[in-house]
Formats: structure tokens, sequence, C-alpha cells
């Protein structure tokens, strides 16, 4: 049954991730950007305290999951041009990968 | 067809059981092909390319085009589940701290050149009305 917990998760993450870049995306998907760097944040943090099973399924696979995209950040870095468009994967990427981190380090120490 | 407003209920409901659905898909198929901790995790590259490709294409779906719900449902929802940039920022962490530096950075720069490449490819099939109408939907957040 841990799939019902990745789908309950994610009928959290999913909706938060509408709501986000539907009322912060603007030139830059501010949202979408804001909603991956949260998401990435916090996987690295239930990693670092070791999370695994079902709380996992829940929160990480589920909710985590649900609340970040590649695809809506690949579609949207794509339309928005060159110079915008870099901007979005820099600006996405390079934070994310190091909440990522950081989280994870946050989570080791506890 | 009268649209609702974005943050309707029904919106948001179609964005949450779409997303159930492709997170769900994706767990399932993690289970099926566990990505391995030292290597190149195929699974969710493999994951996110195809989800790239399929949100790309949508808006060139005439059903798609046709029912308010679905962009929202199928983009957002549904692929915006199944891919997942949290699972590939860990991937990559956990890649790097057990020495795998040249598997991460394949993987980081592989994923992003290959759905960059199949969303290329993906909107040869759309015209730029058909995606500012399906982004207008709220079919790509």
């Amino acid at each position: 049954m841990t799939w019902l917990l990745v789908a309950l998760g994610a009928a959290i993450g999913a909706p938060l991730r509408y709501v986000a870049g539907h009322l912060l995306d603007g030139r830059l998907p501010r949202g979408t950007i804001l909603v991956n760097w949260v998401g990435a944040l916090l996987l690295g943090w239930f990693s670092g305290l070791g999370l695994s099973g079902d709380t996992m399924a829940l929160l990480g696979t589920g909710f985590c999951g649900g609340l970040t995209t590649y695809s809506s950040f690949v579609v949207q870095s794509h339309d928005r041009g060159k110079v915008l468009g870099t901007v979005t994967v820099v600006v996405t990427l390079v934070p994310a990968l190091l909440l990522c981190a950081l989280g994870f380090w946050v989570g080791a120490q506890a | 067809m009268t649209k609702p407003p974005p943050l309707h209920v029904s919106v948001i409901a179609a964005v949450a059981a779409g997303g159930v659905a492709g997170a769900v898909l994706r767990y399932v198929l993690t289970v099926a092909f566990p990505d391995s901790t030292t290597g190149f995790p195929w699974t969710i590259f493999a994951v996110n390319v195809l989800g790239c490709f399929t949100l790309a294409l949508l808006p060139h779906l005439r059903f798609v085009r046709r029912h308010a719900l679905l962009p929202p449902l199928l983009g957002t929802g549904v692929l915006g589940g199944f891919t997942t940039l949290s699972t590939y920022a860990e991937q990559s962490r956990a890649l790097v701290q057990s020495g795998h530096a040249g598997t991460a950075t394949a993987y980081v720069v592989g994923t992003l050149v290959v759905c960059l490449a199949a969303v290329v490819l993906a909107e040869r099939f759309t015209s730029a009305v058909q995606r500012g109408r399906f982004a207008k939907g709220g079919g790509d957040l």
C-alpha cells in the first residue's frame, strides 16, 4: 500500500506547484523555480535524516516529487527563448543542487 | 465552453488528480527498475525525458485543446507529477558524495540536454498559437 502514500503526497505537492506557478510566474517562471528549490532542499533534508520506507514514499517520492517538475521547467525554459531560457535554467539548477546538498548536510547533523 | 478561473476548485482538483497518477506511475517504474546509487540513474532520466517530450507535444493534440481542464490535468498534473527535479538533485548529490562526480555531472548535464532536445523535437508538431493557449490554460506549471 506504499503507493497510496505516494499518491497522498503528490495530491498535496502538485496543486501547490500549480498555485505557486499561477501566482508567481512572470517573465521568469518564479513560482516553478521556487517549488523546485523547495522540493530539492526538502528531499535532501529527508535523505540526510535517513528517512526511508513509507515515510520517504509520502514525503519524498510523493510530496517532493509532486511539488517539483522537470517537464514544466524545461518547456518553460525553452519557450522563453535564449536569454530568459538560459537564465531560467541556471537560476533553477544551480541553487536547487546546492540547496539539496545543504538540506542533506543539515539533516545528517540531526 | 466557459473556462473555469485559474484557481477554481475544479482546476486545483484536476492538477491534484493528475499529479497523483503521474507520481504513482513514476513510483511504480522506480520499483520495477530501481536506479543504482553508484551508476547513472537511467530510470529517472527516462522518466524526465519522456515527460518533457510528452508535455511539449500536448498542445498539438486536438482533444487536449478542446477541454479546459485537460491542460492542467495532463500537463501540470500528470506530467508535472511524473517528472521530478528533487529526485534528480538528490541522486546527483548522492553520486558526488559516493565519489562518482563524473557520473553526477553526466547525469545533470545529460538530462538537461536530452530533455531540451526532446522538447525541440516535440514542438516541431505544435504552433506558437497552440503553445500559447496551452500555457495560458495552465498546462505547463
